[in-house]
């Protein structure tokens, strides 16, 4: 196990280097100077002098591997620098203010997804071909198929604009504002668009390995043995079925960012969604590399507790 | 369809038996997808779509840049303008037929970029091993450790958005799980003995894997493009709906989305029209998908 587990965080240190060496490289190719952005373009006159005296104070007079090497060496001792736009806001107390923000909305929304899906894919693949089967398909399709930017806007239109004008105020929930996290009621809306592509993901693997954990022959034992139907449904077909699901999970935690980077976006939330993105388009080079290495150790790591779990979970399964 | 029957032999190819076999699966395949009614349904609305990109300009009323009328700015749907003005007063319903260009163009495009180079890659992998495959696997790995939308958002704001950035960014970044499919295939199968056969008359390496592997491989590699392409449509709408995408004045689906976002709450329908348009390609795509997935699935054979 332990040489597993060392081998496998090699290689994913490997491919953070990688990965921390491709968005240094591209950032560096990325159109306009941080300088001038820093200072406001036209706004102040600025000497030679002074530009290569904010060059020098920030590194960027020296050569590219050279800033990477510093770059690399902090981070490593934990320290992300400071946001070339935000004037001396570290950038570690950035990625630390967005991360609890996306945390809550994603960890609602998984916990009701499965809270709902896994029931209605197991049923699914119980009863299959029935009606409910056939729904379940239906709408898990139509789930991945919307957007969830345009289901977003909807559901600004739906509960900020025509809700209250046919029946008012919602009883208990009262007004949804349409962006922002100010009060409770603004998470309504994010978690709902979260929440739907990430349960017609879960119903459809929770059904598939439903199906598939049927047709063994360990289920026709368990029958065969006078079991009842209920009892070899739970004990036998989900106990193996829920496996897939843990995968799904696990790359749905590491893939956070891709999920809510236009949620975000949409409802201005302050998450690390609307942060990578703002940082892009001010060209704050600090954030998005750090972001993007912090992201990809996530998904390193998460990868790694995945494969774990399973061997945890399934005896069968031999890590070597 | 041009199958022919078991008892015919054609008298000019009388060994036709095994042509008539492989055609067979290919129709078989054909015939569990048209049980589908809902692939069946997918495809037509994909035909459907082409056509209106395709003819798009004779289709559309208005022109999608240059008709701007006065004083209806954001007002809503009526019989002239079904869909009703945007917010500068320009036709709705036009500017959602031309977009349907950038979708499809990015969709397909981009898809094909993507299944080119995964093939390429995933076949040379599979096909050497050894430590070509070890580093081309690591490549893999991380393109796919790489939450792909924010290598997107980097790149398109590197490279500045237009249409042609969007493609090949989306195409150069989503190779990796056709390459894995590939290899994984690729692996299995150079152990069996056709492949041995052919390497012991000496056939050529690239000749084995364009003649013999790829050929194989081809299933799996057109369900997984069909399912991804729904998946392209909705990344390349979210880089214009971001900004990063289509510049304006072009129409796209995402950008009058991005148009829609900023008046929300006073012309709901902006946003409304060419979202539904994407939900109804996304659906179509991934219809499509299941009834390919489902009609070349092995264990469907009868």
């Amino acid at each position: 196990m332990l040489p597993y587990i060392i081998r496998r965080l090699l290689q994913g240190a490997l491919v953070i280097f990688l990965i921390s060496v491709i968005t240094f490289a591209v950032m560096r190719l990325m159109p306009g100077d941080p300088v001038y952005l820093l200072l406001g373009e036209g706004e102040i006159r600025i000497s030679q002098e002074q530009i290569d005296a904010i060059k020098t104070k920030w590194g960027l007079d020296r050569p590219y591997y050279e800033q990477y090497l510093v770059w690399a060496w902090n981070l490593l001792r934990g320290d992300f620098g400071n946001s070339l736009i935000r004037v001396g806001v570290p950038v570690r107390d950035m990625i630390f203010e967005a991360i609890p923000v996306t945390a809550t909305i994603n960890i609602i929304a998984l916990f009701i997804s499965l809270l709902v899906a896994i029931p209605a894919g197991i049923w699914a693949g119980v009863k299959r071909n029935s009606s409910f089967d056939y729904t379940t398909a239906v709408g898990s399709t139509l789930g991945v198929s919307l957007p969830n930017f345009w289901l977003g806007l909807m559901l600004i239109v739906l509960f900020v604009l025509y809700i209250p004008e046919w029946i008012g105020e919602i009883p208990l929930i009262g007004r949804i504002p349409p962006f922002g996290l100010r009060s409770w009621q603004g998470y309504i809306l994010p978690v709902i668009v979260l929440t739907t592509e990430q349960l017609a993901v879960i119903t459809r693997v929770m059904r598939a390995a439903t199906i598939e954990a049927l047709g063994q022959d360990y289920v026709r034992t368990a029958y065969s043995k006078g079991l009842s139907k209920y009892v070899v449904i739970t004990r036998h077909a989900v106990r193996n079925a829920l496996l897939p699901v843990v995968t799904v999970i696990g790359f749905r935690i590491a893939f956070i960012l891709s999920g809510t980077i236009v949620v975000e976006t949409v409802f201005a939330i302050p998450g690390i969604g609307r942060l990578f993105t703002d940082s892009v388009f001010r060209l704050d080079y600090q954030v998005v590399q750090s972001l993007v290495v912090v992201l990809a150790v996530l998904v390193v790591l998460i990868n790694l507790l995945t494969d774990l779990t399973y061997a945890f979970i399934d005896p069968r399964i031999r890590i070597e | 369809m041009a199958l022919a029957s078991p008892q015919k032999v054609d008298p000019a190819n009388p060994t036709g038996i095994i042509e008539t076999a492989g055609r067979s699966e290919w129709f078989q395949s054909w015939q569990r997808f048209r049980a589908n009614r809902m692939s069946l349904i997918g495809l037509v609305a994909i035909i459907f779509l082409v056509l209106i990109a395709i003819f798009a300009p004779l289709i559309a009323p208005y022109d999608p840049i240059e008709d701007i009328f006065r004083g209806v700015r954001g007002v809503g749907p009526s019989w002239e303008h079904p869909f009703g003005y945007d917010h500068l007063g320009r036709d709705l319903l036009s500017r959602v037929i031309f977009g349907s260009r950038v979708a499809l163009l990015v969709g397909l495009v981009a898809t094909g970029i993507s299944v080119l180079v995964g093939i390429v890659i995933g076949a040379v992998a599979g096909y050497f091993g050894g430590w070509v495959d070890t580093l081309l696997s690591r490549l893999i790995d991380t393109l796919m450790a790489f939450p792909i939308i924010a290598l997107l958002v980097v790149l398109a704001a590197v490279l500045g958005p237009s249409l042609v950035t969007t493609i090949v960014v989306i195409g150069f970044t989503g190779w990796a799980r056709f390459a894995r499919v590939v290899r994984a295939d690729v692996m299995s199968m150079k152990q069996q003995d056709f492949i041995t056969a052919a390497r012991a008359v000496g056939v050529r390496d690239w000749r084995i894997i364009w003649r013999h592997l790829l050929p194989n491989v081809m299933g799996p590699v057109i369900v997984l493009a069909s399912l991804g392409i729904g998946g392209i449509i909705i990344l390349e709408s979210a880089l214009s709906f971001l900004g990063l995408g289509i510049r304006p004045p072009n129409p796209s689906w995402g950008g009058t989305l991005a148009d829609g976002r900023a008046f929300i709450l006073r012309f709901p329908h902006i946003a409304f029209f060419p979202g539904l348009m994407i939900v109804i390609t996304v659906l179509a795509f991934n219809f499509l998908g299941d009834g390919l997935r489902d009609a070349f699935d092995p264990r469907n054979r009868d």
